[in-house]
């Protein structure tokens, strides 16, 4: 479990989150929804130990994050940034086999080999594993970094914006994978995202941050209702319910 | 290009090197060498062909790493301000230390050299508009502050033709007692290939490294000292020789990829086949005098640099 507590941080005087706590439950999908400049990919930089907090505690499984080995954390959870920007000549596989670098640090046995195949086999890149990163369309290329948190086994995954400048297929795509490495798998994962749609349908809890400050938490139920989100984007959205799961019309 | 090949044109052009050159000694007398043919032999043309394919393969080396961590093609000892900043330090050092040994005045060369690049990487992290073009000519621009600051200093000690003479790389001037420096490149390429895997990861990214529980910062930190003392200790001994570290790494991603695994030992090789050819080139063209290696490998690797930038986006340098 992540468990964060009256956690605070400003850059400079201006304060970007503020008393946030927080838990995430095992076993769950978790999507952070807000405005932009509401401080989700700070908060999620924060549990992966990447950004430093101000004030406040910040624990996964009952250890303080920053007192916590760097390596030894590489082992328990994993983040991927925005990820587009890499501009290394790289393979899908050598890239995929990175995720194996907190268990062998460089050198990789054969079980850590095995892991890459299987990661690479879990997102179904295998016949793209020998292409160079930058031949590769955006959503291929968000899938092998995937692959790569996959390899890390770890079992927090947490991920910035891993739909950003998808197509609809492919963000799809994304979010069964990230369903069915929690379902299959038992992992844990944490995302920041924008379409309030998307995390509607695959979150089991959604936590809706502006300002800093979280507005409200809860099932996707709880979360995606007419006043929270009027509070939370300053518009008025329609919800309608099809098939159980709530849909927003704000177009 | 397989690694064998390069090593078959390691081992040809090794050959014409140590045979060519004002005093006779060819191939033929080798199993009954004269008493002068031993001389130049071991005082000069092995020495010398042993500093061509240690500064061919550091200084490309260099330029990998310097690359990778920066995270910009064209970053380069050239480009970086180190190799200013190394000539700052030897001049400094035979400023304060008069009758300074070459060890000493490598140490504080290295030291130089390791600040101008650290200050370099400074200037890159606070830099918002990070263009692949803009970054290396800012490095220039500061290397070229340190060079002005150089020749202030050389001019008001009268050491300005001393200093000149490390402007330009040569290897005419290498003989038994002045390169054996050189050799302290070599465990340094060593620690280069251990960091191998790390120098990728690291040339990911900050965040990247961290998810991954790297040291970020130790491992640059290794690859600047590496690179600061592989670039002083050869600028001591040739000289400057540049472009070297920009155009061979460059011409290895676009065949073996970003992999320094599978970069590292193609990009020595390459390197010092580069620099024996040009050596090689420099030595016969006026016959029997010789242009200085920067010449050579100046006018060929600019060539090949315009070529490669042309051709970027086809190679998405």
């Amino acid at each position: 479990m992540v468990n964060l507590k009256n956690v605070f941080k400003s850059f400079g005087e201006k304060p970007v989150i503020e008393d946030v706590s927080l838990k995430i439950e095992k076993g769950t999908i978790t999507s952070f929804i807000g405005p932009n400049g509401a401080g989700k990919s700070t908060l999620i930089s924060m549990i992966s130990r990447l950004i430093a907090k101000d004030e406040g505690d910040i624990t996964i499984d009952g250890k303080d994050i920053f007192k916590t080995k760097s390596n030894e954390l590489a082992k328990k959870i994993s983040i991927l940034k925005q990820s587009n920007n890499i501009n290394l000549k790289l393979t899908v596989r050598e890239l995929v086999s990175f995720g194996r670098f907190p268990y062998s640090q460089g050198k990789l046995t054969k079980e850590d080999w095995e892991k890459v195949d299987e990661a690479i086999a879990y997102l179904e890149l295998e016949e793209i594993q020998d292409k160079y990163l930058d031949q590769l369309s955006g959503g291929q290329r968000q899938r092998a970094h995937i692959a790569m948190t996959v390899a890390q086994d770890t079992e927090y995954i947490l991920l910035d914006e891993p739909l950003n400048n998808l197509d609809m297929r492919h963000a799809n795509q994304i979010m069964k994978t990230l369903r069915r490495l929690v379902d299959e798998k038992g992992k844990t994962v944490v995302i920041v995202i924008h379409d309030i749609n998307f995390a509607s349908c695959y979150s089991d809890q959604i936590v809706a941050l502006k300002d800093g400050k979280i507005v409200k938490q809860g099932r996707a139920c709880d979360v995606i209702d007419k006043c929270v989100l009027r509070e939370l984007y300053d518009m008025d959205i329609d919800i309608k319910e099809i098939d159980n799961k709530r849909i927003c019309f704000y177009y | 290009m397989k690694i064998r090949y390069l090593l078959l044109l390691l081992l040809v052009f090794s050959f014409l090197s140590v045979f060519i050159g004002v005093s006779n000694v060819s191939p033929l007398d080798l199993f009954n060498l004269t008493e002068t043919q031993k001389q130049v032999l071991l005082v000069s043309r092995i020495p010398r062909l042993i500093s061509i394919i240690i500064a061919g393969m550091s200084m490309s080396i260099v330029g990998l790493i310097m690359q990778q961590l920066s995270r910009n093609r064209f970053v380069s000892p050239t480009t970086a301000g180190t190799l200013d900043s190394a000539r700052l330090g030897i001049l400094v050092s035979m400023m304060i230390f008069t009758a300074a040994s070459p060890l000493q005045k490598m140490l504080v060369a290295f030291v130089f050299a390791l600040l101008g690049t650290l200050l370099f990487m400074k200037i890159l992290e606070k830099v918002k508009f990070k263009d692949a073009v803009f970054i290396p000519l800012i490095g220039l621009m500061l290397g070229n502050i340190i060079s002005s600051i150089s020749t202030f200093f050389a001019y008001q000690n009268d050491l300005i033709q001393n200093m000149s003479s490390w402007l330009q790389g040569d290897f005419s001037m290498i003989m038994t007692g002045n390169y054996e420096l050189m050799f302290v490149t070599v465990p340094l390429l060593f620690i280069a290939y251990l960091y191998a895997n790390k120098f990728t990861i690291a040339g990911m990214g900050e965040d990247f490294s961290k998810s991954l529980g790297l040291n970020y910062r130790q491992v640059v930190n290794v690859g600047l000292i590496i690179s600061a003392l592989v670039t002083a200790s050869v600028v001591l001994a040739v000289g400057i020789i540049p472009f070297l570290g920009l155009i061979i790494p460059n011409i290895v991603v676009i065949y073996q990829g970003d992999h320094l695994k599978n970069t590292l030992v193609h990009t020595a090789l390459l390197g010092a086949v580069f620099v024996l050819f040009c050596d090689i080139v420099g030595r016969v063209i006026i016959y029997p005098y010789e242009i200085p290696i920067s010449l050579t490998v100046g006018v060929i690797g600019s060539g090949i640099f315009i070529y490669l930038l042309m051709r970027r986006k086809k190679y998405g340098l």
